[in-house]
């Protein structure tokens, strides 16, 4: 009784395992698997997708696009998408991909190289030269087809500014004035959390993005010497930058360290904190609008009268007086693609001029492709940007590397120790060079001059 | 095999060593063909039990990544994960908080308070007995990600706890993230305290109540007669339950992702959670497994010692 029980069970589960690979089976060739985010108020990926698959559809009959919208926080979407990568049976066709992990996914293998369509492809010169090169691999080969790019700056609330007697349009010139229009914000109404700095492990690259490397490259110091081709360790522009994000959160000024290292702080503020003024600055992205546009999850027609952009000054007002940080998404193709001809035919649909320029539009992205920026129909769609656009000219990348994603997690931790109180600037700093020198060994860092 | 045999024995005299060895080998053959039935559970267990502790401790001597070139093919990094999670200063602190977490919200928390309550439900009436074991045991059904949320929700700064010492004039502190390792324990407790009850009620329901009346003739008080009747009685019970909540405490990731993320910084980062942020948040696939690995001798070494301590075999 017991062996038949056993076979038994041997058998159902070695059927449990083979159908469990034919029913993956990597899909077959007529079925394209495209995996993207939607998470909080980022929808508006979700929507291009649904129109480009029934466009698609209509144009190559027999073959079904299936949309797989993974509802997960930035760096849990790295996650996931890593492992659908790691198996054929699940390895998408067609990935949403950040500009930064393009290296590191094409080291891995996850990614197929597309230049041999490109040559093929009459629209890719409408491509800025600066936004192909965000698409590249070590190896100098294309992976990532260029959807949009963005910048930052400071977004803030011009009532909450005039209640507080603070002058509007606002200028700050220094690190010091952001923290004194802050204080200055806190005084006029306690309950008004001044200024928001993403930050913590709970952020991902968000903190490391649009927090920390807003402030390290408005310093004398920078994260990554290109000439070297070295990470830089010891720097006190490092220490500068985590003292002023910890001051931030241990004097009150910021959100409450709870509320920021919640994985929706982001939806709260672009949904809640700033449409209801609880939030005088954030330091944010260009795409912030985009919730905001009556396509978005949280339409707010006064927006436009009730915030206003400025560039994020340097620490002491050096040159060039911003700063400004820029990554963008792109499209890639899954190196385990069953038929690469119709997912190129996807990427080509969905970033041609009319769809780019609707995505662009739709989710505030800064255009990649000339005509599509140069189309008055753009420029026309966001007031705000011109603003963006402009900030492009101090603007800085991410190092280009594939070490990179895994340094930013440190900087991670480096800012949850800082804003927590668990460390000082100078601790969390030391131990962020004691894990860089650990990723990248001892030879591929340099300390700060 | 045979040929050897002869060669070493050419004038074929009979040789008892040569006997000997034959019915040994027999009887080795008869305990083989026994031992056939058995193949099924053994290749069960063998599959999926001692597979991924293979596979996990193979996995934490690479340096398997989620991206990068590591995750083309991860090569065999020996003992260097190991070494560098000695050298992390999370993994000390992490080490700690886990055997805080599991000493106070199980070995303390949930045995002694099952135990404390399967007595008192003992002597209860019906209609207590009925209401307690509803409200304990509905904490323990509710599936872990609801339970935790329940518990994220009552000890959040604005949650039900704090709405009730507001109510006598009490403003409660962030608890998750001021106490964050109180919150989970307290939590765990509540979650995993019904378990035990129900080992212990089972347990008590088979002392003999002759031997107890029989105890209390001899003049023995009620803690007297708990010490070295009762106890001793239920050993073996205590010892499984022990063991299982203590295995089952280790494993716990749910409740404490839910409820702080094991934040604020790491100060509620238990092993699990430690293995899940280097594996699953920093893509280090091999490094986390090396935790995990950890974790499992961790939870073997605590089994080895309730067996030892309380000899549950022995009667």
């Amino acid at each position: 009784m017991k062996r038949t029980l056993g076979v038994v069970a041997i058998a159902a589960t070695a059927g449990l395992v083979l159908a469990g690979c034919s029913a993956g089976g990597g899909g077959d060739a007529n079925t394209l698997k495209v995996a993207y985010q939607k998470f909080g108020t980022f929808t508006q990926l979700d929507d291009h997708m649904k129109q480009v698959k029934a466009a698609y559809e209509e144009a190559n009959p027999g073959v079904t696009v299936k949309l797989i919208p993974i509802e997960a926080q930035q760096n849990d979407y790295f996650t996931k998408l890593a492992l659908m990568n790691k198996s054929a049976s699940t390895a998408p066709d067609i990935m949403y991909e950040d500009t930064f992990m393009v290296k590191s996914d094409a080291d891995a293998g996850y990614l197929a190289p597309l230049d041999e369509y490109l040559g093929d492809w009459d629209e890719w010169d409408k491509f800025y030269e600066n936004a192909k090169a965000a698409g590249l691999g070590d190896d100098g080969k294309t992976y990532g087809i260029p959807m949009g790019t963005d910048t930052r700056a400071l977004w803030y609330n011009k009532d909450l500014f005039a209640d507080a007697g603070l002058p509007v349009p606002w200028e700050p010139k220094t690190w010091a004035d952001v923290r004194d229009a802050a204080e200055t914000l806190k005084a006029a109404d306690p309950d008004v959390i001044p200024l928001n700095i993403y930050s913590g492990k709970a952020q991902g690259e968000a903190a490391t993005m649009q927090g920390f490397e807003m402030f390290l490259y408005g310093t004398d110091d920078t994260l990554y010497d290109a000439d070297s081709q070295k990470w830089v360790v010891g720097s006190q522009g490092f220490v500068d930058s985590l003292e002023f994000i910890g001051d931030i959160y241990q004097d009150g000024l910021g959100p409450t360290p709870e509320q920021a290292l919640d994985k929706n702080v982001g939806t709260s503020i672009a949904n809640e904190w700033l449409p209801q003024g609880t939030l005088g600055i954030s330091l944010d992205g260009s795409w912030l609008s985009g919730t905001w546009l009556e396509t978005g999850t949280a339409p707010w027609p006064e927006w436009n009268d009730v915030m206003a952009q400025t560039p994020m000054p340097t620490q002491d007002g050096q040159e060039p007086g911003a700063t400004s940080m820029s990554g963008g998404w792109t499209l890639a193709m899954g190196s385990k693609s069953q038929n690469k001809d119709a997912a190129w035919k996807f990427i080509e649909l969905a970033l041609n001029k009319d769809n780019s320029q609707s995505y662009d539009i739709a989710a505030s992205q800064i255009a990649v492709r000339s005509d599509v920026s140069e189309d008055t129909d753009y420029q026309a769609s966001n007031p705000t940007f011109g603003f963006f656009s402009e900030i492009v000219d101090v603007t800085h990348f991410r190092p280009a590397t594939s070490d990179y994603a895994k340094i930013s997690n440190e900087i991670t931790v480096a800012m949850e120790a800082v804003m927590t109180g668990q460390q000082t600037a100078k601790e969390a700093a030391a131990a962020y060079d004691k894990a860089v020198i650990g990723i990248v060994g001892e030879d591929g860092t340099t300390e700060a001059k | 095999m045979t040929a050897t045999a002869i060669a070493a024995a050419p004038g074929r005299t009979p040789d008892p060593e040569q006997h000997r060895r034959d019915r040994r080998r027999s009887g080795a053959r008869r305990s083989l063909i026994r031992s056939i039935p058995l193949l099924p559970a053994v290749l069960l267990l063998a599959v999926f039990l001692l597979g991924p502790v293979i596979s996990s401790f193979y996995g934490s001597l690479t340096d398997s990544s989620l991206s990068g070139s590591a995750a083309q093919g991860a090569s065999f990094v020996g003992f260097d994960n190991y070494i560098a999670l000695f050298q992390d200063p999370d993994f000390p602190k992490s080490v700690l908080l886990t055997f805080v977490f599991l000493i106070a919200s199980a070995i303390v928390g949930q045995n002694v308070l099952g135990l404390g309550l399967a007595l008192l439900m003992q002597s209860a009436n019906g209609a207590v007995r009925g209401v307690v074991g509803t409200l304990v045991v509905g904490a323990w059904v509710l599936p872990e990600v609801v339970g935790a949320f329940a518990a994220y929700a009552f000890f959040s700064a604005d949650g039900t706890l704090n709405s009730l010492l507001a109510t006598i004039g009490i403003t409660g502190p962030s608890w998750l993230y001021s106490f964050p390792m109180l919150s989970v324990i307290l939590a765990n407790i509540w979650r995993g305290t019904a378990f035990s009850m129900l080992v212990y009620t089972a347990a008590l329901n088979d002392v003999p109540p002759e031997i107890t009346e029989s105890a209390a003739v001899d003049g023995a008080r009620g803690w007297q007669r708990l010490r070295y009747i009762t106890l001793p009685m239920i050993r073996r019970s205590i010892s499984t339950n022990l063991m299982l909540t203590t295995l089952q405490t280790l494993s716990v990731f749910g409740l404490i992702f839910v409820m702080t993320g094991g934040g604020p910084g790491t100060d509620s980062t238990t092993l699990p959670l430690l293995a899940y942020q280097e594996a699953f948040k920093f893509g280090e696939l091999g490094f986390g497994t090396a935790i995990a690995t950890i974790l499992l001798i961790v939870g073997a070494l605590c089994s080895v010692v309730y067996l030892k301590a309380l000899k549950p075999e022995v009667d």
